[in-house]
This record gives C-alpha cells, structure tokens and sequence, in this order.
C-alpha cells in the first residue's frame, strides 16, 4: 500500500465510521456528534491558519460569528431560503478574514494575536450594539419552518446529522487535499520559516492572507450550518470564548493534523459534557486543559502519535 | 570577453543608524562569470548582497538586473526574476523532510515537481537521503542542502553567503566541483573566507572595506594590489 | 443641570476610571515590558482583587473602615501569592515562550473565573466604602470616596516610579529586562525577579480592584473590561513605559468618561477597541513610546 492510499484510506475510514454513527448512535449522542461535526469543521478552519500556516489568532470567532448572523438573518429578516443563506454565511466568513487579514498581517506573532482579539471584541460589542437586528445577548431563535434544505427538516435529527456530516466531510477531504499540495507545502514552509520562504520567492503576506481566508471560509460556513442544525444565533457564539475553543481543540488533538481537529473537538465535548453530571465547573476543564496542554503535551494527540509511530500522518 | 552585464549597482547605500554598512557602493557582474566579495568582518559584505536580493530595503542608489530596474521589488519577485540567495546561517526547514525542501524551490518555477526534485537530490549526492528529516542532517549536508534549495529555483544569479564554512575538505571540493558546473547559464556571486575557494573559483574579485569598494579585478590583480593588503595585513 | 457642571461631572467620573486603569494597565506593562509575557488572565488578578475584597469585608468586624484597610494590605497580597505561584508552577516551565505563555494564561483566566465561580457565586455584591461624606460643589455634590481613590492611586503610581527608577530592586528589575542572560551572569536570580514582578503586577490589578469595588461591585465576571481597557492603554502608551501608560490611561480614562455619559458605552467599547487594533497595526510603539511588540 502506498503512502497516498494508506492516508486516503484512513480518512475515508473515520468518514465511514461517522457515517455508519448516524444509523448507530442513540438519539442523544447523535446531536452531540452533529454538533461535534460542525464544530470540528470550524476547528478545522483554525487549523488550516494556526496548525498549518503557523496564524494563532484569537478572533476566529468574529469569522464564525460572520457565517452565524450571517446565514441566520437572512433566513430570519429577509425570509432566505437555507441553502442560499448558508453560502451567504460562508462567503461572510471569508470576507471577514479578508478584511481582518489585510490589516492584521501587517503584525506578527504576539501583535498579530492582540490585533486579531481586538478585532473580533469589536465584532461581538457591535452584535450587542445592534439589538434590533440580532437581539443582542438573547440572539436568535431560528423557527422550524425556516430550517428546510432541499426538503429536509433540519431540525430533526437524522437530516441533521447527515448535513452535518456532509460538511464535515467535505471540509475533510478539501483540507487533505491542500495540506498534500503544493500549496499546503508553502503553508508550511511559511510557518517553519518565513524568511527562508520568501528567499525562496513566496510572497509571505500574499500567501498568509490566502491560507486566512481559507480558514474564515471553513469558519464561516461553520457557523452557517451551526446557526441552521441548531436554530439559535447568539452572541455568546460569537464571544472570545468561540476563539479560544478552537485553539483548544486544535492543540488537544494535534495541531498541523487533518484529524486532530475533530479528535479534539469530540474528547473536549464529552470531556465537558461527561464532568457536567458531577460538576458545574466547565470552565475549570476547558482552562485546565489549556494549561496542561502547553505545558506537557504541546503537539496534542495526534501530533505525539505522529512523532512516535505514525510519520506518514499528514 | 565582451561580457553581457547581468547585474548593475550604482551608488548603493544603506546606513544603520550611524554605521554606513554599505556606502555608494558601484558594482557589475557580467553575466555567467563566478564572482567573489571579499572583505575584513564587518565589511558590509553580507548587508549588500541583501540589497541585490531584496532582503534590506534600499535607502539610495539604484540596481538593475537583467535590463530591469529591481531597486524597489520586493524579495519575493526578484527571487521569480532568477535571484536566488543562500543564506550564511544555514536557514532550512529543519522540521521537513529533505525532499520538501528541495520541492519548496522547484515548484516555485514549476515543471514536473517529483521528478525535478529527484534530480535536484541526485546532483548534490542528497538523493538518498530525500525522506530524512532535514534537521538530523549532518552539518555538512545542511549545507549542501542549503546550495540544493538555490540551485534548485534555476536561478540566473545565485548568491552564496559564506557556502563553505564549516564544511570539511573534502565537502568543499565537492562544492567547487558543483559551482563549476552551474556556470556559464547561472551566474555566481560568492562572500567567502576561504581565500583558497577564492583564488580558485572567482574569475574577478570585489574586496569590499568599511562599505565601500576597495578594488575589483582578477584574482592576480585582486592579489597584487596594496590597498588590499594593507586593509588585509596592516589594517 | 447644564451642560457646563455635566462635563465636569463626566471628567470627575473619567478621572476615577482612569486612576483605576492606570494601576492595572501598570501592572500589565510592568509585566509585559520586564518579562515580555501577554499576561491575559491581567483582568481575572484584577476580579479577585475586588472578589477577596468582598470576603474579607465579611470576616473582618467592626466599621467599614478597618474591613476595607486590612482588604486593601491582604488581597494585593493574596492575589500578588496567586500570581508567582503561577509564574513559577506554568509560566516558567514554557520558558516565557511568547504564544505559549498567551495560551497558558488564556487557561489561567479561564481556571481563575470557575474558582470564583465555584467559591463566591455568580452574584454581584458590594463592598462598603471605608468612609461617605460628599463634596459639595456649587452644582452637584460629589462622593469623598471618589476623590480619596484618585489621590491614593497617584500615591501608589508614585511609589512604583520610585521603586523603578530609584531603587536597587528597580535597578536588577531594569538590568533583567535589557538582558536575561548577562543579569543572570552578574549573579541576578532571574527567577526570583521574573516572579516578583509578575506578582507586583497581579498585586497591582487586585489594589485597582479593592480601590473601585465600593463603587462597582464585585463578580466573577469583571475582569473582562479592565482587562480590555488595560491592554488599550498599554497599546496606546507604547508598552513598557510608565509615564506612557499613565498619560494614555488618563487619555482613555477621561474620554471613556465623556463618551459614556453622552453615548451609548458599548459604541465607545467598539470604538476604541478598533482603535487599538490598528495603533497596533500602524503605529506599533504605540503612540508616545517606542517599538514594543
């Protein structure tokens, strides 16, 4: 078997599995993992930027939010159909980095994250400054009859479930494409290296902004789908605490992994939704794990297991 | 010969604060000759070569390459004109594996990536090594790679920094063997130490001293010359 | 009441934010300049100053008074102990590595928050002021404890100054910032240095804290807005210079004052929040110091 088979068969592999789960899984864990699966695919966006371009920036909720209002009031003031306010949501979130990225990548490193921040703060303070569109803090509830796609109920849980899927799906084979192509080589290359790369004619800011952008479009079209499964749009999503997550399920699971994202994002639910029967202190978990991650386990999961045993895993 | 001038520099300044680094420095390379920049530590060698390739902005003066004025182009698109440059540090991607390294350069002028990359390998001896990462690379090899990733942009000028510090006896044959080769379609310029890879590469010599140009000519020339000794000898 | 008397009131409460903010946004140049550490759990020093404050004005009996001095010796204290545990248990082991020691402190918020979460409650609660008497101005009266904390925050930002600039502590504290490396050479225990100076800047952000809580309550939740403001104006006042974060504190201070009394505050909060990020984009040393990140 090749290397090119073996990774392509282990991706597809995790595919199927997700997707034998929505026959499988009880009701309740099937909401879960949809829920999972949708915020995997935002992760995976982070990733794109942070694991793969070496970006950490804290204001990718201010591109998931885009995909969120973005989607949801259309749907919700302009009486748009989903599927049209899904692309709306995504082409949001894309434009969001664009701008962010344009003025952001002026700065590096620390600079870059405090910018980033402070652009996304802005973003969620003017959510809660326009209450007559988005209802502030309280958000939107998106009524069932608005949430049909081609038909399906989006609100039930089998439709949602595969749409989640199907995003997450998507977002998966497209980031293993890119990570194993040329392009995704420069990414790399910029993240071990800026100067050598651009020495070696990269245009560093040229290619940082594309990998941006590309990561506000996963955001983006995250957050549409999150706003359309899940029928609220709220302020608290697209808070510093959506930036940091991100950034937590991306080093839990690895970061600079295809899979990472989604092994984080999954133990991360659980680990919280597990810890909530017998404690309240959700916080302390996500801030613990945070710690406890740069301190012992710096390349996560996946990119431990990558180092010892699996040198292939892209 | 009646050279084709490649590159031109005219009254080439950068001062960092109050040191003038390179100062009015005039400069030509004839195109497909083997260059060497020679100078006491401090010379400004290092800061001119990285105006040539767009690393430190220009404050004065003017550089032409190929007919073009470049004075103002970013680093990036003078490196797509056909200026490479290899670093004095050894700057690889030490977390890549040694073929990614070498791809990085070669599929930034395109072609058929896989095959050219081999060949890239097989001209420096590194084909065997292609799935190492290259940061367990010996030192020598890093260097050599370090070449590998220049050669490999198909330049028209190749820049070296300082390719043969470090490097056993018999890796610098190699070496010179390898610059040999590249010429006349790939032009070189050299800032090298060792004044046997010198008088054995160059075909004219450039000494530089406290930023500007000392004298420039033919290594018997470059040899005989007073100034150079007394900058060399007598300080 | 005219609009005269009106400012004066909106530049009396602007000065109050600002004699606050320029401890805490001390603290965090202080911590930023000496370690080069983006201290983000700077906010959550500042909440459990205000919240230790609280508690200790319930165990201490008698006036007001006695409850708020032994708050404003022990929770500076208290927090200041938090803060160099913190900085010899984490932020050492990561070797003041830039990013990491951010997303080490983004778990600290986070781990400081649900603590006081889980032992104070999600409640807001006041904490009495040592003294009530007004001032009466000819136009409106003005609290007394208002004016006393402006005056003792200059005190304690004149204290800092000296300690900096003219003490032997200040001068190993400068002598670490130029030079990690020759300080540890010349016999300085840089660790010792490292974790005094992020507790002085802990203790600092929980001194702001006790000083305001009689005026704001205290909640596990309020550290965001210090926290914000704190990094605006040490954008603004160009990292790690004192008398650059004094002068922008009193800039945001006072205009955070004026706008949130004649408009909405979280228009203010959007704006100077994208003011920020682009000082920070453009004009990187901020806007009377120098280059810093």
């Amino acid at each position: 078997m090749t290397v090119a088979t073996r990774i392509w068969a282990v991706h597809l592999a995790v595919l199927a599995l997700l997707l034998a789960g929505g026959f499988l899984l009880p009701a309740y864990h099937q909401t879960n993992v949809a829920k999972v699966m949708v915020l995997a695919t935002y992760a995976m966006g982070y990733n794109i930027a942070f694991g793969y371009t070496g970006l950490l920036s804290l204001g990718h909720a201010l591109f998931f939010g885009a995909g969120l209002y973005g989607a949801g009031m259309l749907v919700q003031h302009a009486g748009v159909g989903a599927g049209p306010a899904a692309l709306a949501g995504i082409v949001a979130g894309g434009l969001a980095a664009a701008v962010v990225g344009l003025l952001a990548l002026r700065t590096q490193g620390v600079a870059f994250m405090i910018v980033t921040l402070m652009f996304a703060q802005a973003g969620y303070l003017t959510i809660l400054y326009n209450t007559a569109w988005t209802r502030g803090d309280e958000g939107i509830v998106i009524a069932r009859e608005a949430r049909v796609l081609m038909g399906f109920d989006l609100s039930a849980d089998l439709p949602r479930y595969f749409v989640g899927l199907g995003l997450f799906a998507a977002g998966l084979v497209l980031k293993l494409w890119l990570v194993r192509s040329p392009t995704g080589r420069v990414m790399v290359a910029l993240r071990e290296n800026e100067e050598r790369s651009r020495m070696l004619g990269y245009d560093p800011y040229a290619r940082k902004l594309a990998a941006l952008v590309i990561s506000g479009l996963y955001a983006g079209a995250a957050g549409a789908a999150y706003g359309l499964l899940f029928g609220y749009v709220g302020a608290s999503l697209a808070s510093t605490q959506y930036s940091i997550l991100p950034l937590l399920w991306v080093l839990l699971g690895g970061a600079g992994t295809v899979l990472g994202p989604l092994v984080g994002a999954l133990l991360m639910f659980y680990l919280i939704d597990y810890s909530s029967a017998f404690t309240t202190a959700s916080l302390l978990v996500v801030g613990a794990a945070l710690v406890l991650l740069v301190l012992f386990a710096p390349k996560g999961i996946l990119g431990t297991l990558r180092d010892r045993w699996l040198k292939w895993l892209p | 010969m009646a050279a084709v001038t490649l590159l031109e520099a005219r009254g080439l300044t950068r001062h960092f604060g109050g040191l003038k680094a390179v100062d009015g420095v005039d400069f030509d390379l004839a195109e497909g000759e083997i260059h060497a920049l020679i100078g006491p530590n401090g010379a400004g060698k290092t800061t001119f070569v990285s105006l040539l390739c767009g690393r430190v902005p220009v404050q004065a003066g003017t550089i032409r390459f190929a007919g073009a004025d470049i004075t103002r182009l970013p680093a990036h698109k003078r490196v797509g004109r056909g200026i490479a440059y290899t670093f004095q540090i050894t700057q690889i991607f030490a977390n890549l594996t040694v073929f990614d390294n070498v791809a990085l350069a070669v599929q930034r002028r395109g072609g058929p990536l896989d095959a050219d990359t081999r060949a890239a390998l097989e001209r420096v001896g590194l084909a065997d090594r292609a799935d190492q990462i290259a940061g367990t690379l010996s030192y020598g090899h890093q260097r050599v790679l370090e070449i590998a990733m220049g050669l490999a942009l198909k330049p028209r000028l190749l820049i070296l920094d300082e390719p043969t510090q470090g490097l056993a006896n018999a890796e610098i044959d190699t070496f010179k063997a390898l610059v040999r080769q590249v010429v006349p379609e790939t032009t070189v310029l050299l800032i090298e130490h060792n004044m046997d890879v010198v008088m054995d590469l160059a075909e004219r010599i450039t000494v530089l001293n406290f930023g500007e140009v000392l004298a420039t000519g033919t290594p018997a020339a470059i040899r005989a010359n007073p100034a150079v000794q007394a900058a060399y000898l007598g300080g | 009441m005219s609009f005269g008397p009106f400012l004066l009131l909106a530049l009396m409460e602007g000065m109050v934010t600002s004699a606050v903010l320029a401890l805490a946004a001390v603290g965090l140049s202080l911590v930023f300049g000496i370690m080069r550490v983006v201290n983000v759990a700077h906010g959550e020093f500042f909440m459990l100053g205000a919240v230790s404050a609280w508690f200790v004005s319930q165990w201490v009996p008698g006036p007001p008074a006695v409850a708020f001095v032994a708050a404003l010796i022990l929770c500076p204290l208290f927090v200041a102990a938090i803060a160099a545990l913190a900085d010899m248990v984490v932020l050492k082991r990561l070797n003041y590595q830039p990013e990491a020691t951010i997303v080490a402190t983004i778990g600290l918020l986070y781990i400081l928050q649900q603590a006081a979460l889980s032992f104070y409650g999600p409640d807001a609660r006041p904490v009495p002021a040592p003294f009530n008497f007004r001032v009466q101005l000819p136009w409106f009266g003005y609290s007394g404890y208002k004016i006393a904390v402006v005056a003792a925050s200059a005190l304690v930002l004149l204290g800092v100054w000296r300690l900096l600039a003219k003490s032997r502590v200040g001068l190993i504290m400068r002598a670490t910032q130029y030079d990690r490396e020759t300080a540890r050479a010349f016999g300085i225990n840089v660790d010792r240095v490292y974790a005094g100076v992020f507790a002085l800047g802990g203790g600092l952000a929980a001194l702001a804290a006790v000083l305001i809580v009689p005026i704001q309550q205290a909640h596990y939740l309020m550290g965001t807005d210090p926290l914000l403001l704190s990094f605006i104006v040490v954008i603004i006042g160009g990292l790690g210079s004192l008398r650059g974060t004094v002068i922008a504190a009193l800039l945001i201070g006072l205009s955070d004052g004026v706008i949130s009394t004649f408009f909405a505050p979280t228009l203010a909060k959007i704006v100077a929040t994208l003011l920020v990020a682009l000082v920070l984009v453009f004009r990187p040393q901020g806007l009377f110091g120098r280059r810093a990140l």
